[in-house]
């Protein structure tokens, strides 16, 4: 009896915990992606200063994203196999589930990031403008979880806002520069906006996974919606770019694991080692 | 003072270990000698920035991803460091670029060599980073304060980027067949460039003895070359693998290990542009530099109109400090 009991949770706990660990993977998918496409601009920034900071950034974003595949990854080792290798979407033992595998082994429909952070760099000010998009929408969603009842996603939200603070600070001042700097940077920055604006819809469709580990309801949801979308129009007035509403339609499915045509290069680049050498040590 | 009291006075400087800087009195000739030898080191971390960024979005762990960042915005720092040392010396970095896109200015040869696998990460650190530690550790002690300064903290970082390296090798030494493989490929690759890096032999280095006396040097090519051999061909016992080179063999009455000829062909080839990557890292080079004019410019633009607006509210400001108050 009392094996039994161990071996199977309560439907609730069970639940609970399954999307605990999905939104720790839903995490750490949007800091590794991010990490990648802002690591691709290293040695290629515009200015060294520039391209300095930009790689502190991604090595930010890689830095959270081992934070929270970590914290997942013992999450799944606690777990019963049969619901740990379905929660991990891979077939290894859930004791060799580490931080690592849970980057290098999963397959594209695992993935949990934001459809936005695999899109292209493209040009500065579609990287800026995404970098901005992106480091204020984490800045609001962890201060929600200094809260969390979970105290590890608590920790590592407050050691995280600590950097997010300087990528919403270093993003905004380049969103003011180009929005406000000369007609060439101005129009591009219009254009970037028109290409990544379909994209930010997704952030506040939360999904049940999030509403549960992030501890969210729906007027909570809203608010964080709003609260962004005027922190971004301050911005934005400053930088003398136009106003945005959200539309009704909006691009999404990343977080549940359907992506865009992009994720699937980024993957093959980033996975190719410990795929083709299973087991290895690096 | 005339010239040659001045240049006595320097050499005397020069001989007493005083350190020369940015205003004090210096040859032209040893001015231009550091700008060119300042820039070319400045560039080589720039252009250095390239074969290992080549790796960044493929680095085969999540700990080795950070550590390879980390490295490669190290080597970017450094080149900050090095182009503000440069600047000391009546030079701009805007100047120093231009050479460097025009081809006038040369880079280390050895970022013309392609980084084919992950082992070529450790090869670089262990190799090129061990190589550049050997010739940059006496340049901390060189007779211009600013660049003995920055090289100080740059042989800091240095040294921990070439252990790391040693820890991928060793990593992949202990790792299956196919990791020892990649292993000593990449040694055998990357060796010989390594051994090149020191420059040409002192026979064929016009430079080296005005350098040495000018303290900007403080040992010849030949005899760092010499101490890298020494230290790599106790290091690669180590790993299990070995140097690709039948000529390397301990002199007992030297006390140091004899090694076989360099090619000094490929070396001058390399040095003119003929180098596998030459024309590939140049091309990467201008082309970040170029799609970059246009934030440059906005980022001025900016600047101006903000500073444009600070100076009008502070003219409003002042008129109405002057302005009779309202009652």
């Amino acid at each position: 009896m009392i094996i039994m009991q161990e071996q199977t949770m309560p439907a609730e706990k069970e639940n609970a915990q399954k999307a605990k660990i999905d939104a720790l993977l839903h995490l750490a998918d949007d800091s590794l992606i991010m990490g990648h496409r802002c690591s691709e601009w290293c040695g290629h920034g515009p200015i060294l200063e520039q391209d300095i900071a930009l790689t502190n950034i991604a090595l930010d974003f890689v830095g959270q994203a081992r934070n929270f595949y970590q914290h997942a990854a013992a999450l799944l080792q606690q777990l019963p196999n049969d619901m740990a290798l379905a929660l991990a979407d891979f077939d290894i033992t859930p004791a060799s589930i580490t931080e690592d595998s849970l980057a290098y082994l999963r397959n594209a429909n695992a993935y949990k990031n934001h459809l936005l952070v695999e899109l292209p760099n493209g040009d500065w000010a579609q990287t800026i403008l995404k970098i901005f998009f992106f480091s204020n929408y984490r800045q609001i969603l962890f201060q929600q979880l200094l809260k969390n009842s979970d105290t590890q996603l608590a920790a590592i939200a407050e050691k995280s806002l600590k950097e997010i603070q300087y990528h919403v600070k270093w993003s905004g001042e380049w969103v003011m520069r180009l929005g406000d700097g000369t007609d060439e940077s101005r129009e591009r920055m219009l254009k970037a906006i028109d290409y990544l604006w379909p994209y930010v819809g997704e952030f506040f469709n939360c999904t049940e996974y999030e509403k549960t580990a992030f501890e969210l309801d729906d007027t909570s949801i809203d608010l964080l919606k709003q609260t962004w979308l005027n922190t971004i129009n301050h911005t934005f007035q400053l930088a003398t770019l136009p106003e945005q509403t959200f539309g009704k339609w909006y691009q999404s499915g990343g977080k549940l694991g359907i992506h865009t045509e992009h994720l699937g290069y980024i993957l093959a680049e980033m996975q190719f080692l410990p795929r083709t050498y299973p087991n290895a040590e690096w | 003072m005339d010239a040659n009291k001045l240049a006595e006075q320097f050499q005397q400087k020069i001989d007493a270990d005083i350190k020369i800087e940015p205003q004090d009195w210096m040859p032209d000739e040893y001015r231009k000698t550091l700008i060119r030898q300042i820039s070319q080191h400045a560039h080589s971390e720039i252009v250095g920035m390239l074969p290992e960024g080549n790796w960044i979005t493929r680095a085969p762990s999540l700990r080795r991803k950070a550590i390879l960042l980390a490295k490669v915005q190290d080597e970017a720092g450094h080149g900050l460091y090095l182009y503000s040392a440069a600047e000391t010396l009546g030079i701009t970095r805007d100047e120093m670029y231009y050479q460097l896109h025009s081809g006038k200015a040369k880079y280390s040869s050895i970022f013309n060599y392609p980084t084919l696998t992950w082992a070529d990460m450790g090869a670089i650190g262990w190799l090129v980073d061990g190589a550049a530690i050997m010739n940059q550790v006496p340049l901390s002690r060189c007779s211009y304060g600013p660049y003995a300064r920055a090289m100080v903290r740059i042989c800091k970082e240095e040294s921990f980027h070439q252990r790391q390296g040693f820890e991928i090798l060793l990593t992949l030494s202990k790792g299956n067949a196919a990791q020892r493989k990649m292993c000593q490929d990449a040694i055998n690759r990357w060796w010989w460039p390594s051994l090149m890096m020191f420059g040409p032999t002192d026979n064929d280095s016009p430079h080296t003895a005005q350098s040495m006396k000018w303290k900007i040097k403080r040992f010849t090519n030949d005899e760092l070359r010499q101490k890298f051999v020494d230290v790599c061909a106790e290091q690669v016992k180590f790993l299990g693998m070995t140097l690709p080179d039948k000529d390397l063999k301990w002199n007992e009455e030297r006390k140091h290990y004899d090694f076989g000829p360099i090619n000094w062909e490929e070396f001058w080839n390399v040095v003119k542009g003929n180098g596998p990557c030459n024309k590939e890292r140049l091309a990467t080079r201008v082309q970040a530099w170029e799609d970059g004019a246009w934030v440059r410019e906005a980022a001025l633009a900016y600047e101006e109109k903000k500073s444009a607006r600070k100076y009008a509210f502070q003219n409003t400001a002042k008129s109405t400090e002057n302005a009779p108050a309202f009652q």
